[in-house]
């Protein structure tokens, strides 16, 4: 299934490149980036990486060819990690392997690609297209590519996106002995699914959006298999209890909307999924509010507040933190030079009142150099918390990024 | 004196009467300031319906610009964009811009697209192309640094008539030409100037320099256009803009290396959805 899918994208791809066309124009770019996470507290068991320093190397060129006036494009863009402090870290993907093309009213990706879809900032609950990689940054913002094929169709009444996604992706998990790893060994490789055809099944997915004045409204439709897993503990042999991932198939409805009024943005998205025990729904609502020209300087600071809800049962759905949250954050952009921006926010439990709180800032350093600083601490974490495994993995990372 | 002028008349417009008026203004004006019939406040709106006039019909442009800021101390950093401007011929609605950053590397492919509105706050949506992310944006950040350059975001909108209340102040030579001076007050909402002073050039309208004046009522900025060149037979483009904050002694120059018109763009080349689709 796999094979011929690749095959039929790399025909449609090769057809295109040997089209008979205007000369088209090659662009290569890309990074390299190396990182070190400090952790200031021993890990929390037996064998796991208990080096307070974790060094980190990454890699990421972007091959881009257009032709026929930009209306066909063809993309490459491979990743690839060393880790110090876990084996499952150091790892590739390719990000994306994808033709394009370009019509007035409608376009086409075949291939591997990344899909963003959401408005909040706390939780990406509609982003559903792409699997989280989970080892890059536990923040879920780092996805697995994905193949697909898209149609995007634009109308006056709204763009209509349309996916067919063969190959599923598995998430990827921290190491046993890495940090920031459940509270139990993962069994990767013992992956279990709900249809038959396994990675195979076939998922769908669409997406009507559209702008109407202030308005952002997007609504979109899953079918196919869960990007979250649930964990399932399973006894070994030997005792041990290894939490083994079940990828059910689910139907899911996303809506996602912005209004933005002068310096208010108002933010909501909202799910409900079926096919993980009953049916439930999650919702992320609230508000960025944006002081332009702090004291009448150049920087701008924007206050952030969300709540989180998800009714799911933590134990015939994949368990979530995010069940009864309160998000508060702050957005300083300096709006110099050198884009300096730092993002400050805290998700605290109404109920455990645990609280994960996290930091990032970023800023250039010359002309293709960027610095970027990102801390997470996780305080008052209690033992019953699904966060309870990675309570003692705050860290600390210093991240220098090349371009070119 | 002034040559005929080519006019089109927009929809809506008072154009109709507006090149004999002004005609008639400017003739008085030379003659004896002091007429009734002319208040400085007509004519400065008439210089500005001319400078609108004068630029409509030019479809779509697209432009690859360099950008660098200095400090006072020299030190300096550059920025490689794209500009793709879309002509919205509606009168009550502006012009519809994309920004493609090209340079500096980390920021590569990261786009601004505005709908300038009149006196509304205008529409914006940010792409970020590492999440491959469209953000709508909040546009009330008008007087807020233009990715960290001495140009606010209403430095670079689109020039629409309705946007000021205009006062002509007198008329003086500007280098080889001869200049009108406007000074313009901002209609529009989060403006960070109380009034701007225009020198525009009698001959062809075009705008030779500004000076800005804060909220205190103090010159801030001063921004100098030059290097003209004629697209089409009719419509004027400043390659060089060089924009100075008294207040800081910051400069940004922008430097616009290539012009076209007329490349065929359509709304669909400003769609917010089609963001993801620019590299």
């Amino acid at each position: 299934m796999r094979a011929a899918w690749a095959g039929a994208a790399l025909a449609g791809i090769l057809t295109a490149i040997a089209t008979p066309t205007r000369a088209g124009e090659f662009d290569f770019s890309g990074f390299i980036s190396t990182e070190l996470r400090a952790y200031p507290y021993s890990p929390a068991f037996d064998r796991q990486f208990d080096d307070p320093l974790a060094p980190s190397i990454a890699l990421q060129p972007e091959f881009r060819y257009r032709w026929n006036g930009g209306d066909d494009r063809f993309t490459l863009v491979p990743f690839a990690r060393a880790d110090a402090g876990d084996d499952q870290r150091t790892h590739i993907d390719l990000r994306e392997l994808n033709w394009v093309h370009l019509a007035d009213d409608w376009d086409l990706l075949l291939g591997v690609s990344k899909v963003f879809w959401g408005v909040a900032e706390s939780r990406h609950l509609v982003d559903i297209v792409n699997q989280t990689d989970l080892v890059e940054n536990i923040d879920t913002e780092d996805k697995l590519g994905q193949p697909m094929a898209n149609l995007n169709l634009l109308n006056d009444w709204g763009n209509v996106s349309l996916f067919v996604l063969p190959g599923f992706r598995e998430r990827s998990f921290p190491g046993d002995e890495a940090r920031l790893r459940g509270a139990l060994p993962i069994a990767e490789q013992e992956a279990e699914f709900e249809s038959s055809l396994k990675q195979g099944h076939i998922d769908f997915a669409a997406r009507w959006s559209q702008v109407i004045g202030d308005w952002d409204i997007g609504l979109s439709q899953f079918h196919g298999t869960s990007r979250e897993p649930r964990l399932r503990p399973r006894i070994e042999s030997d005792g041990d209890v290894v939490l083994v991932p079940k990828y059910d198939i689910i139907d899911q409805t996303g809506l996602d909307v912005q209004a933005t009024l002068d310096a208010w943005l108002l933010k909501l998205e909202a799910i409900t999924r079926g096919g993980q025990g009953e049916r439930f729904y999650a919702t992320v609502a609230g508000f960025e509010y944006t002081l332009f020209r702090l004291l009448g300087g150049a920087a701008d600071l924007g206050l952030l507040a969300e709540y989180l809800h998800d009714s799911r049962d933590q134990d015939e759905a994949p368990p979530t933190p995010f069940d009864d949250d309160f998000f508060v954050g702050a957005r300083l952009a300096l709006n110099d030079v050198d884009d300096t921006e730092i993002l400050a926010g805290a998700v605290i439990d109404r109920d455990t009142q645990a609280t994960f709180i996290s930091l990032e800032a970023e800023r250039r350093l010359s002309g293709n150099m960027n610095l970027e600083v990102e801390a997470r601490f996780f305080v008052k974490v209690p033992d019953s918390d699904v966060l309870s495994g990675i309570r003692r993995d705050d860290y600390v990372e210093i991240r220098l990024s090349t371009f070119f | 004196m002034r040559r005929k002028v080519p006019y089109s008349p927009s929809p809506g417009s008072k154009g109709a009467r507006a090149v004999p008026f002004i005609a008639a203004v400017m003739a008085l004006v030379a003659a004896a300031p002091a007429v009734q019939a002319a208040t400085p406040e007509e004519i400065g709106l008439e210089i500005a319906k001319e400078i609108d006039r004068r630029d409509l019909g030019f479809g779509d442009s697209f432009a690859v610009l360099k950008m660098t800021l200095s400090n006072r101390h020299g030190q300096k950093s550059t920025r490689q964009l794209r500009i793709q401007t879309l002509e919205v011929p509606a009168p009550d609605q502006g012009d519809k811009t994309l920004t493609i950053f090209d340079q500096p590397r980390d920021i590569e492919g990261t786009a601004l697209l505005s709908f300038t509105k009149i006196l509304d706050p205008d529409d914006q949506w940010l792409y970020l192309p590492a999440l491959k992310r469209v953000k709508r944006i909040s546009s009330a950040n008008k007087s807020g640094p233009f990715v960290g350059s001495e140009f606010a975001y209403e430095d670079l909108l689109s020039f629409e008539v309705a946007k000021y209340d205009y006062r002509w102040l007198r008329d003086e030579p500007c280098g080889e030409l001869t200049c009108f001076v406007v000074e313009r007050v901002p209609l529009y909402e989060n403006s960070g100037y109380t009034r701007q002073t225009v020198w525009v050039d009698q001959k062809e309208y075009r705008i030779m320099r500004t000076e800005f004046f804060d909220r205190k009522e103090t010159l801030l900025k001063t921004l100098v256009l030059s290097d003209y060149k004629q697209y089409l037979g009719q419509y004027w483009r400043a390659h060089r803009l060089v924009m100075e904050n008294h207040q800081t002694g910051k400069a940004t120059e922008l430097r616009f290396d290539q012009y076209e018109f007329r490349k065929g763009l359509s709304d669909a080349n400003f769609n917010p959805n089609r963001l993801k689709r620019l590299r």
